[in-house]
């Protein structure tokens, strides 16, 4: 249903502000939908057309009671699309209405600009809205068990994606620059020889030549981490298959970045919606239920992390810092506190910083980049960890490089283990042969044994996962009836991250 | 009708499926029973989660934001780290009870005794020609104009237009059906002497919730009734009858005697499906109350029982002799069902023997 005609033209107020404030942003189309439709539309993920599959009943299941019971409301719903399309629940006052038309402003502007957007298919409800026929089609055609057993299975390996990949042009793996390689160290010509002796050149160009060599006969040369194209490419699947295989690599993909900027695109919307509405929108009558409304999106909860508030306070944070110039060389090697504290060099960057912001990061940099110990002491992070004598979760460190390890760390291919397929022609028995890079933490035993039986549905021959569990590597065969485990005489590497100082 | 409703019932088919495969444990670990919330049970589901690639330990922290002193407990939930979420899913006691049934192979019962009350039903199963658009019959319909159109020759085969006119028209139409309705009483009798220890009655609690969920489909108006007893019997609350314990000797006939007296004054077997259910350890006192309890049972209470079901628990104290006192006997009695519950293994078995006669 389009909007009423008061909301109507608060819509249009709050886009002329929004445009005023610097923000650029898809054309927005707003909704207007009761609990239950917005309910249905939030279990597609925000679209109303996908394939037909049991999961998005269970969100359902679990978002209807949580209605009904009181304890969560969907207050806004927007999707990533041109024109970009966001859902208002009728049930809520103008006030609220208000807010989620600024909030969803500043979700279309990072959208549309931030870079990790940029892939997207920006007509993307169109493309599920097709998905959903094909799935419909194949159900007709080849029953619908056959088709959702397909989805579940694809649907348990649809994190195995490469993110980065569609940044990269195609086949850059392939160019190799063999003096890079090796490892040569730039430097002036008189001083080649000692810098880089031949010898050692030598030694390391017949390296190369033999790892190359191996490469040869290796396949995937490389180690793959996109396991569903891996999968899509050389499996033997029928067409229906190998489409519906695709279809949940393209919608993973889609909405990869999401996953990815989550911090950063709550706080930007958040940042957004606080300034349009205390600055331009709000009325005298409506700043109680604002308040209410807006303090209810940033509050925490003991012990965890609310991505709007650490989005919205860090770029308020980098705002004020560009603003008063606290941050390179000069303002980092100042160790006079008193000068520190009352540094001002009325920069008035702060604006213009945070718009550069939204447009390169992610989360990931995003907090590598703008976390200062400051920022850490003043809004009270601690990393907590489990406490086995005592069975619950502590405080376990509030110093600045742990706190900063740990959340980078669970931001990191979203908090998710990294999968890569290593040999397609393992024992050169045809068996596939995935790798998990481990970094510190074990996968979930009998989660990693079912996920490899999907898998094995795709690849028909035997397929293995390298790991390591408690300290030893170990090898899981799943050859289509039985699955096994081996621990490997092989002593494990495991790669930790170097500690942050 | 909602795009989703197809997904979701999808889901809870799902989950139905997943109940029943998993229902011999939920009838050991009754872990569902404190979740009853009046038509519904709350059922933690695991096995629902698709399985992906994921972290182990669940233990691995994370980092939160807020006072507290280093080593102070926090109650992290661990916003992102999987593994720890157990769905939960509501679903209704008659469903339950259906699942039961099928999985144990349970017969439907045939109630005895006078019809009580008479209800009113409305069932959609006759055609009428005239009626509200939202119950047309489009297949009477168009049948109907069919016919028409063949009888007077304006049916054309090789363009098969049929136009349904006003008399071609068939509604679905309602019968008022009267169906009986039927009465029926449970009446838990329990020894809580010194040797009926909590997991005893832990077991006891567990079968009597499902043998009450079972009954509760098969009768319109199902009534429990509690007597404890040792050496004397009470009639106490549902409350009171799994959380007492008495010290002291058990006399089983004082409870028959209390059931039989129960009966007699509120419960005509005319009007009422009887349900005497005794659960022991099967140590009872000597000095011949053992002949006077069967004799109770043989000459008043089988008689107007649609069955009696007799569960000995074993506890550690117990010599479980009254269980092999009853079957030599009362050997030829039909209403008569005894079982033996060792361990909380045996409860889906207990169930099984109690629920399958469809007495």
């Amino acid at each position: 249903m389009s909007l009423p005609a008061h909301l109507q033209k608060i819509k249009d107020e709050v886009e002329a502000v929004a445009k005023s404030v610097g923000l650029d942003f898809f054309e927005t189309i707003f909704e207007m939908v009761d609990y239950d439709m917005m309910n249905e539309i939030a279990s597609y993920g925000g679209f109303p057309s996908r394939y037909p599959h049991w999961r998005f009943g269970m969100s359902y299941e679990s978002l209807s009671k949580g209605y009904r019971y009181g304890l969560q409301k969907i207050y806004e719903l927007v999707i990533n699309n041109d024109p970009c399309y966001a859902y208002l629940m009728d049930c809520n006052q103008t006030v609220d209405q208000k807010m989620v038309m600024a909030h969803v402003y500043g979700h279309s502007d990072f959208f549309k600009n931030n870079y990790w957007f940029s892939q997207t298919n920006r007509k993307m409800i169109d493309q599920l809205a097709n998905h959903g026929t094909r799935v419909q089609r194949y159900m007709e055609k080849h029953g619908p068990d056959r088709v959702e057993e397909m989805i579940d299975a694809a649907l348990s390996i649809e994190d195995l994606i490469d993110p980065y990949s569609v940044f990269s042009p195609k086949g850059a793996d392939s160019i190799a620059d063999d003096e890079g390689r090796i490892g040569k160290i730039q430097s002036k010509e008189y001083m080649d020889s000692f810098i880089n002796p031949p010898e050692f050149m030598q030694a390391q160009k017949e390296r190369l030549l033999e790892e190359q060599k191996k490469k040869e006969t290796q396949f995937p040369q490389e180690p793959l981490r996109d396991v569903l194209l891996f999968l899509m490419n050389y499996a033997p699947l029928r067409d229906w298959e190998r489409d519906v295989l695709s279809m949940i690599r393209e919608e993973s993909y889609y909405f990869a970045p999401q996953a990815q900027t989550k911090i950063m695109n709550e706080g930007w919307a958040t940042f957004w919606h606080s300034k349009i509405m205390t600055e331009y929108c709000l009325k005298d009558a409506e700043i109680i239920d604002y308040a209410d409304h807006h303090s209810g999106t940033v509050a925490t909860q003991p012990g965890q992390l609310n991505p709007y508030k650490m989005g919205l306070d860090l770029f308020r944070d980098i705002e004020y810092r560009w603003d008063t110039g606290r941050f390179g060389e000069e303002y980092e090697a100042c160790d006079d506190l008193t000068a520190k504290r009352e540094w001002n060099r009325n920069l008035g960057q702060g604006l213009e910083k945070i718009f550069e912001v939204r447009k390169i990061h992610n989360d990931v940099t995003f907090i590598d980049t703008f976390l200062t110990e400051e920022f850490c002491r003043e809004h009270k992070l601690f990393v907590f960890a489990y406490n086995e004598k005592k069975g619950r979760q502590e405080v376990a460190s509030r110093e600045f490089g742990k706190v900063k390890q740990q959340l980078l760390f669970q931001l990191t291919n979203t908090g998710r283990p990294f999968i890569f397929v290593e040999d397609a022609n393992f024992g050169n028995r045809g068996e596939l042969l995935l790798a998990h890079r481990h970094e510190g933490l074990d996968l979930d035993d009998g989660m990693a044994k079912k996920t490899l039986i999907n898998i094995q549905r795709f690849w028909r021959r035997p397929v293995r996962l390298r790991s390591i569990r408690d300290g030893k590597e170990i090898l899981y065969s799943f050859d289509g009836t039985e699955m096994a485990e081996e621990e490997t005489d092989h002593k494990p590497q495991p790669e930790i991250f170097e500690e942050l100082s | 009708m909602l795009r989703i409703d197809r997904d979701h019932s999808r889901f809870k088919k799902i989950v139905r499926g997943a109940i029943k495969e998993n229902l011999r444990e939920y009838i050991k670990n009754g872990e569902m029973i404190g979740r009853q919330g009046g038509r519904y049970v709350s059922i933690p589901v695991p096995s629902i989660e698709l399985p992906r690639f994921k972290f182990g330990q669940p233990g691995s922290g994370g980092v939160g934001q807020g006072d507290g002193e280093e080593g102070e407990g926090v109650q992290a939930e661990a916003g992102d780290q999987p593994g720890q979420h157990i769905l939960e899913v509501d679903v209704p006691l008659d469903d339950l009870a259906a699942i039961l049934g099928e999985e144990l192979g349970l017969p439907n019962i045939e109630p005895r005794g006078r019809m009580q009350i008479e209800d009113e039903h409305d069932r959609y199963t006759s055609i009428r020609r005239t009626g509200p658009e939202s119950l047309r019959h489009f297949k009477r319909t168009y049948t109907a104009a069919l016919k028409r159109q063949i009888a007077s020759g304006t049916y054309n085969k090789r363009n098969p237009v049929i136009i349904p006119i006003r008399e071609d028209q068939r509604y679905r139409s309602w019968k008022t059906i009267e169906e009986p309705e039927s009465s029926a009483v449970i009446i838990y009798m329990m020894d809580v002497s010194g040797s009926m220890g909590d997991e005893q009655k832990e077991m006891v609690r567990l079968e009597s919730f499902w043998i009450d969920t079972w009954l509760r489909t098969q009768y319109q108006n199902l009534e429990t009734r509690f007597i404890v007893h040792d050496a004397v019997a009470h009639l106490v609350d549902r409350e009171t009858f799994f959380h007492t314990r008495e010290s002291g000797g058990t006399k089983i006939s004082s409870a028959y005697d209390l059931c039989w007296r129960l009966i007699e004054r509120d419960f005509a077997p005319e009007e009422w499906n009887i349900y005497p259910f005794h659960f022991s350890d099967g140590d009872n006192w000597g000095g011949g109350d053992t002949d006077v309890a069967v004799g109770l049972m043989k000459d008043r209470l089988l008689p107007v029982s649609n069955q009696f079901s007799y569960g000995q628990v074993k506890s550690l104290y117990g010599t479980g002799q009254f269980i092999k006192d009853l079957r030599e006997k009362l050997p030829e009695e039909e209403s008569l069902v005894l079982s033996e519950i060792n361990s909380k293994d045996d409860i889906y078995g207990s169930i099984r023997e109690f629920l399958g006669g469809g007495r």
